[in-house]
């Protein structure tokens, strides 16, 4: 416990340097704080795209966890959730006379695939000891974007949408069902679904045991057999398809069609996401409302204090700083 | 002898969690002798001297310095009352020269070294007390051997006058660790005091002036080396129970064993960090022991890699169970039934963090996996370990703690209980009784001899040449990755044996 209150300390200390920005910006920060909890958490459609949000935020941050626990640093959500929004994206192009119980779980298993596959490519390249997957995660994000900005801006731009870089609209069949009049989706139980079966796997298994003894000591894992190449790339693969599954719920549900900017930055705030927790299930769920709550912050501070959204990047950067201080 | 000791410990109380290390201690350490702790693994020796040493702070008690009362919060402090401390681990930093080691942990440590001055002062000491080493050799290029006379060295530099040496005679060959012993004695003539720690009592009948027995975190009993006996020390060590070891060999029935291991002009890839294998051939048969002399680092290790798997052979081939292994996997191999005890269990097959319980199941999954992997068979491997840890006689408090909060003998006995538990037909023995006291040394070289009547095949390799004679059927003796002399321990002589651990004949061998 005097961990947690440590760890709550330096996140008020994040706030408070944050609060130091706003002041010289010219703003209250007293105001802008209330103004950001209470139009999020004040009434229930804040609270709602609230959910929304977490709803990638969780799954990439597992995307991160779970290699983590091996000590793979999996930086490539971003790209992961890319790809899987792609290959989403086909399924639902293609296939628009499938019945929806039929299409979504196909776009499901493709989102899984899709970004699985990404991150595949690293972990064969660390698993063969050729390449750090930090590195070629990090590095294939760019790769990934760019790859979905050429299908949106070529081949799948939708020709009845004037110019815009966009594919055609999804069917009503490829489009995840959402909670009542919320946007809130099935998302939300693929993630909470996701968490649990972490914790299980984990806590329980003989593969969590497994992983958690490489984690703990390579050499002692390597000499009683457990094989950790075959490790490394299988947790890269579930990681990487963990992330693909946001990249696909934010097409399908979201934007209910492929377009370039279709994450904020979900992935990189996953991984904040995942290190804040230090890849402890009921910390990601935290931390993941968290930053949420900030996320959404960023939009508040545009509309109704006159500052870029991309202000509140600051706060993140600082709360970065307040992890790895936690672990030092 | 000074006729008032140089430092008193007074009541010195220490308790970690489910353990009291140290229960009330007194200890008086005087100018001028050398002074043995004698105990088996857990007795509390090496708790005491981190305490004097300031690594661990105790929860009562008292130390005096010449009569003056003084804290020691930290090995910094221990430093300036002019105490100092040899580590079992040596804390050198390989890649740089020995001249820098020194310096780096002396105190005065200028901005600008002057390498002359420094290269002088370790010329002068070493001289006087026997402890050449080349101070501008790296350290990684050193023997164990030389390795310890470095961390001599800084402590003698830095001033120190009272020297504790943990396990000092680990890992050295007979003939270093009487140049140790040489090198006490010239210490003590110059009023240094010496405490080392050690569980072998011939070492300590050998050089020590004074005696002190822990047991059970008590001092037992302090006696002057000239009034004490081997069979007093025992029973000191232990109280009654007297334990007496008796391996009788028996002629193993040539005619009907089987091969378990044969190793065929094996040779490994060079290695800058450690020593690659020069076509080695070795052969374990069922209902034998062999044993491996050699001093550490001569490619032991990778004879073990080699064997589980782990390292890949660049020449040459391997039998298991007369299957050709030479490209099984390490869980193939493992699951064939080889046991693997290693010399450093935290460092190579055990998990520090997680639980004794978990350490157990890790080593085999495949039987305790229920479900293709979704759950485990606790039950089983509770009652496994139980058991295993029973037939060996050997306790320990909870299945539930993390292995790191165990001592390094009681992590020993663990991932002995752990390997047996799974009846191998072949044990690669790599330092088994290394750590381990008396006793638990015993019921474990009992249990190789158990297993090898039973009809398994031991590779026994160890530094301890006692041990290697009363166990091994047959010796071989690795220098330099090399097997360079094999023999049967009844026409062999320790002292033969010894000089080619060390090389020394190699020589005279290839000019015969």
């Amino acid at each position: 416990m005097p961990g947690v209150a440590r760890f709550v300390g330096l996140l008020a200390l994040a706030f408070f340097v944050f609060a130091i920005v706003l002041v010289i910006f010219g703003k209250n920060p007293t105001k802008a704080y209330t103004d950001i909890f209470l139009s999020t958490l004040g009434n229930t459609y804040g609270f709602s795209e609230i959910l929304v949000k977490m709803i990638p935020l969780i799954l990439t941050a597992i995307a991160v966890a779970l290699p983590s626990r091996i000590w793979l640093i999996n930086v490539g959500g971003e790209g992961q959730l890319h790809i899987g929004a792609l290959f989403a994206t086909w399924g639902a192009l293609n296939f628009t006379n499938l019945p929806a119980w039929i299409l979504l779980p196909l776009i499901f298993m493709l989102g899984f695939l899709g970004g699985g596959l990404w991150a595949l490519i690293s972990g064969i390249l660390r698993a063969k000891g050729w390449a750090s997957e930090t590195i070629s995660t990090l590095l294939l994000n760019y790769v990934a974007i760019l790859l979905v900005n050429f299908f949106v801006f070529g081949p799948w731009k939708d020709p009845e949408s004037a110019n815009y870089p966009q594919t055609a609209e999804f069917v009503n069949a490829a489009t995840l069902p959402a909670f009542g009049n919320s946007r809130v989706h099935l998302g939300l139980v693929f993630a909470i679904t996701a968490l649990i079966v972490y914790y299980f796997v984990l806590s329980r298994t003989r593969w969590g045991l497994e992983m958690r003894a490489i984690g703990n000591n390579p050499e002692a894992a390597q000499r009683n057999g457990i094989p950790i190449a075959g490790y490394i790339i299988l947790l890269m693969f579930i990681g990487g398809g963990i992330a693909g599954l946001a990249g696909m719920s934010e097409v399908s549900a979201i934007q209910g069609r492929l377009r370039p900017g279709l994450s904020p930055g979900y992935g990189f705030t996953g991984f904040l996401i995942s290190w804040m927790a230090g890849g402890n299930p009921l910390g990601i769920l935290a931390s993941a409302f968290l930053l949420a709550i900030i996320t959404s912050g960023g939009d508040i501070l545009q509309m109704s204090h006159g500052l870029p959204g991309s202000v509140v990047n600051i706060l993140m950067a600082l709360i970065l700083f307040v992890v790895l201080a936690r672990r030092g | 002898m000074n006729s008032s000791p140089l430092i008193t410990l007074r009541g010195i109380t220490k308790s970690f969690p489910g353990v009291l290390a140290n229960d009330h201690v007194d200890l008086d350490i005087y100018s001028g002798e050398v002074h043995a702790l004698l105990g088996e693994n857990g007795a509390g020796k090496s708790t005491l001297m981190k305490i004097l040493y300031g690594f661990y702070r105790a929860d009562s008690g008292k130390i005096r310095l010449n009569g003056h009362l003084i804290k020691i919060r930290s090995p910094h402090d221990a430093r300036q009352f002019r105490i100092g401390m040899v580590f079992q681990d040596f804390i050198l930093i390989p890649a740089l020269s020995v001249a820098e080691n020194i310096a780096l942990f002396l105190s005065d440590l200028p901005a600008v070294l002057d390498k002359v001055q420094l290269n002088r002062r370790i010329g002068e000491i070493s001289k006087r007390y026997n402890l050449q080493v080349d101070p501008d050799a790296p350290v990684w290029r050193l023997s164990v051997g030389e390795r310890q006379k470095v961390e001599v060295l800084k402590l003698l530099l830095a001033d120190a006058q009272i020297l504790i040496l943990d396990e000092p005679t680990r890992s050295l060959a007979p003939h270093e660790i009487e140049g140790l012993f040489q090198v006490f004695t010239n210490l003590r003539r110059d009023g240094y005091a010496i405490v080392f720690i050690t569980h072998k009592l011939k070492e300590v009948l050998a050089c020590a002036d004074r005696i002190t027995v822990m047991r059970c975190g008590q001092n037992a009993d302090t006696l002057p080396a000239a009034e004490a006996t081997e069979k007093g020390l025992i029973s000191l060590m232990f109280g009654e129970a007297v334990i007496e070891s008796t391996h009788r060999r028996r002629e193993p029935p040539r005619e009907a064993a089987q091969p378990l291991l044969e190793l065929r002009q094996i040779s490994t890839r060079d290695d800058v960090s450690g020593t690659s294998l020069r076509e080695v051939n070795l052969d374990v048969f069922s209902g034998e022991i062999v044993g491996v002399a050699g001093v550490s680092g001569n490619g032991q290790r990778e004879l073990g890699d080699v064997i589980l798997g782990l390292e890949s052979c660049s020449r040459g081939a391997k039998y298991l169970f007369g299957q050709d292994a030479t490209h099984w996997s390490v869980a193939r191999i493992r699951a064939s039934g080889v046991a693997f005890i290693p010399e450093d269990p935290l460092g190579m097959v055990a998990f520090a963090g997680l639980t004794v319980r978990e350490n157990m199941a890790l080593t085999a999954m495949h039987k305790y996996a229920r479900q293709a992997g979704l759950s485990i068979n606790w039950e089983s491997v509770r009652s496994d370990l139980e058991c295993s840890l029973k037939r060996l006689g050997f306790t320990v408090s909870s299945f539930d703690i993390p292995m790191r909060f165990l001592s390094g003998g009681n992590i020993q006995r663990v991932i002995l209980a752990r390997e047996m538990a799974r009846h191998p037909k072949l044990i690669l023995a790599f330092y088994p009784t290394r750590g381990l006291d008396v006793q638990s040394a015993i019921s474990a070289r009992d249990l190789l001899v158990a297993s090898r009547d039973a009809g398994s095949g031991v590779l026994l390799i160890s530094e301890d040449l006692g041990e290697l004679f009363s166990l091994s059927d047959r010796l071989v003796v690795l220098f330099r990755g090399r097997i360079v002399g094999t023999g049967i321990p009844q026409e062999i002589t320790m002292n033969e044996v010894g000089y080619l651990m060390t090389g020394s004949k190699m020589e005279n061998r290839s000019n015969g």
